[in-house]
């Protein structure tokens, strides 16, 4: 499809479909993306402005070891959401895509009405579960507790004891990196699961078959035909969970406490309470350049690329 | 694919094709692994409906404070309703979902038409440009968003909200538009104007119904994404221009009480139906909800 537009109207209508669009981007789209990378060599303001000098500062200062710490805690939540997403999504999509054509739209479907409703109440959904006086506490000291207490009273063996002093007190969830890890898990698990899937749609069955008529085990014919066949999807949903989970804001807001911050709060904060827009910049402008690299391996990946933009990509 | 790979996987083929039948093998062992797989897929399901089913029920708890179950009740439901805070911000929700919907989903097939339709000098550059919002993290063009409004010194409210909201939503419509146009059969236009249709009359006859389905699903999805978005209204907002997520969170940060609970039930409720509305009209339009 698509022609070169060889008359003079063509050109004109050409202009007409995309010349909106395209001022509309550059003017709220590409202005404040350079606006950012400007101001990120700036300096504050006495009163919070920006003072438009060239330095590095920020960048700098971004090196220093409170940033650097933070820095850290957030790519160690981001790769264990990821890791986590991984281990549970890679089977989850081999399910869904051994099932028979008639079931897989139905799970596909299933798989992604929670991903499409609001983030924001999803991850509040995991406060109520995860907080001190939260649904899993109640299960944990209540009905977990009782039961071991009866089970103390009917057999009386030592090894309850244990048992009957974990589930007297709340097991602290909320306020920690696990409560971020859980939350962001759950968030992001439909954009592992998709790509894996795709991958595992195309699969070839017969070279599996093939393979363990060669003697391979189930163990080698996985490592050896099953996985290599569908990296690129493992790569793809991979990209797609690490990106959003670095830029995470929300979860770790709500879930992570005042404790557990990550570096879309440390931007937040520059923001809306320090004022310090220069720094801020720089390290959204860092953030931006990782996930700049992340789609770029993404799609020079491409196989997996349409299954996903389609439907799944945010 | 490494190219030492393929070979070993032709080789495979070539010997399995020698080989022909295949001997049932290792039966009892891959069926207690098919359980294992199926016990998991099962768990995952759980995993990603047990909090929404426990958010929905505990928006009925008759209880205030405790997360005991204390008997089903309506009255969280009916306090939303006579709740000024979150009518207004439901109003300030729909006007801006609505006018973001309406200039996003207009801009955005007239992009897709003309990036389907035309090759030109720099397109690459502006199919790059054309995606960024999609990919780039919310609190980036967040930022990037409220330093450009404050800086130009316009009044955050909802007229900035608006505007934030359609920078991200042309990117989107022009993705499940062209998706559709890509099967779109151009002998129909050039019979169209065989038949002495001039160009205007092609598009509103021929072009525009035959894409309506990705059209009106392209704007559902902008809709959804407007209601929904939190991040980027937050550091767009101004003073009276709270949406309703930006209500929900103020709320949780007051503390967990049923009414966020109901009041976020309804959220996911009017939200699946929007998707599911938009997955029907793309299935309609023949691609299947493959979501391929």
């Amino acid at each position: 499809m698509g022609k070169r537009p060889a008359s003079r109207r063509a050109i004109v209508r050409l202009l007409v479909l995309i010349g909106p669009s395209l001022l509309y981007l550059l003017t709220f789209f590409l202005f404040p993306l350079l606006l950012v990378f400007a101001i990120s060599f700036g300096e504050r303001g006495t009163y919070g402005g920006v003072r438009w000098v060239l330095n590095l500062q920020n960048y700098v200062r971004f090196f220093d070891p409170l940033s650097l710490r933070i820095f850290g805690r957030t790519l160690y939540i981001a790769l264990a959401t990821t890791i986590i997403c991984l281990v549970i999504g890679y089977p989850l999509a081999y399910f869904i895509g051994t099932r028979s054509p008639r079931w897989r739209n139905g799970l596909l479907l299933l798989l992604m009405i929670p991903f499409w409703t609001n983030f924001l109440v999803r991850t509040y959904a995991w406060l109520l579960l995860l907080r001190d006086a939260g649904v899993i506490n109640l299960v944990w000291t209540g009905a977990l507790h009782n039961l071991v207490s009866a089970l103390a009273a009917a057999v009386p063996i030592p090894l309850w004891q244990p048992l009957l002093q974990a589930t007297a007190s709340p097991i602290r969830i909320y306020g920690t990196d696990s409560a971020i890890i859980i939350g962001l898990v759950y968030g992001w698990l439909p954009q592992m699961v998709l790509p894996c899937y795709a991958a595992t749609e195309r699969l070839d069955f017969s070279l599996v078959e093939a393979a363990q008529d060669l003697y391979a085990n189930r163990f080698k014919s996985f490592t050896r035909v099953i996985l290599p066949l569908t990296m690129p999807g493992v790569v793809a949903g991979s990209i797609l969970v690490f990106i959003p989970s670095l830029g995470a804001y929300i979860t770790p807001d709500l879930l992570g406490g005042a404790k557990s911050i990550m570096i879309g709060n440390v931007i937040y904060s520059q923001f809306m309470s320090a004022r310090d827009y220069p720094f801020g910049s720089a390290v959204s402008f860092l953030l931006m350049a990782v996930m700049l690299i992340g789609t770029l391996i993404y799609f020079r990946l491409g196989t997996a690329r349409t299954h996903v933009t389609d439907e799944g990509g945010i | 694919m490494q190219p030492t790979r393929t070979r070993a996987i032709e080789k495979i083929k070539a010997m399995k094709a020698v080989k022909g039948t295949r001997r049932p093998r290792r039966r009892r062992r891959g069926r207690w692994l098919s359980r294992l797989l199926s016990l998991h897929g099962l768990l995952g399901y759980i995993f990603l409906y047990l909090p929404i089913v426990i958010l929905v029920v505990f928006s009925f708890n008759a209880s205030r404070h405790a997360v005991a179950w204390r008997g089903f009740t309506l009255d969280w439901y009916a306090a939303l309703f006579t709740n000024k805070q979150v009518g207004a911000a439901l109003v300030n929700s729909l006007i801006v979902a609505a006018t973001s919907t309406a200039v996003s989903t207009i801009l955005g097939t007239m992009v897709a038409l003309g990036m389907e339709r035309y090759e030109f000098p720099g397109k690459l550059p502006f199919d790059a440009l054309l995606y960024l919002p999609i990919v780039i993290p919310d609190i980036a063009m967040a930022v990037m968003l409220l330093l450009f409004f404050v800086l130009s010194r316009m009044g955050l409210g909802l007229m900035t909200i608006v505007i934030s909201h359609i920078a991200f939503n042309i990117s989107f419509v022009a993705v499940v538009v062209r998706a559709r146009l890509a099967f779109f059969d151009v002998s129909l236009e050039e019979a169209a104007q065989d038949l002495y249709a001039d160009e205007w009359q092609t598009l509103r006859r021929v072009t525009l119904p035959l894409i309506m389905p990705g059209v009106l699903a392209g704007g559902l999805l902008a809709f959804t994404l407007s209601i929904d978005d939190f991040v980027i209204t937050f550091f767009t907002a101004g003073p009276g221009s709270t949406t309703l997520p930006l209500r929900i969170y103020g709320m949780v940060k007051l503390g967990v009480t049923p009414e966020i609970n109901a009041l976020s039930s309804m959220m996911l409720l009017a939200s699946m139906v929007l998707v599911l509305l938009s997955l029907v009209l793309r299935k309609g339009g023949g691609e299947g909800i493959e979501l391929a």
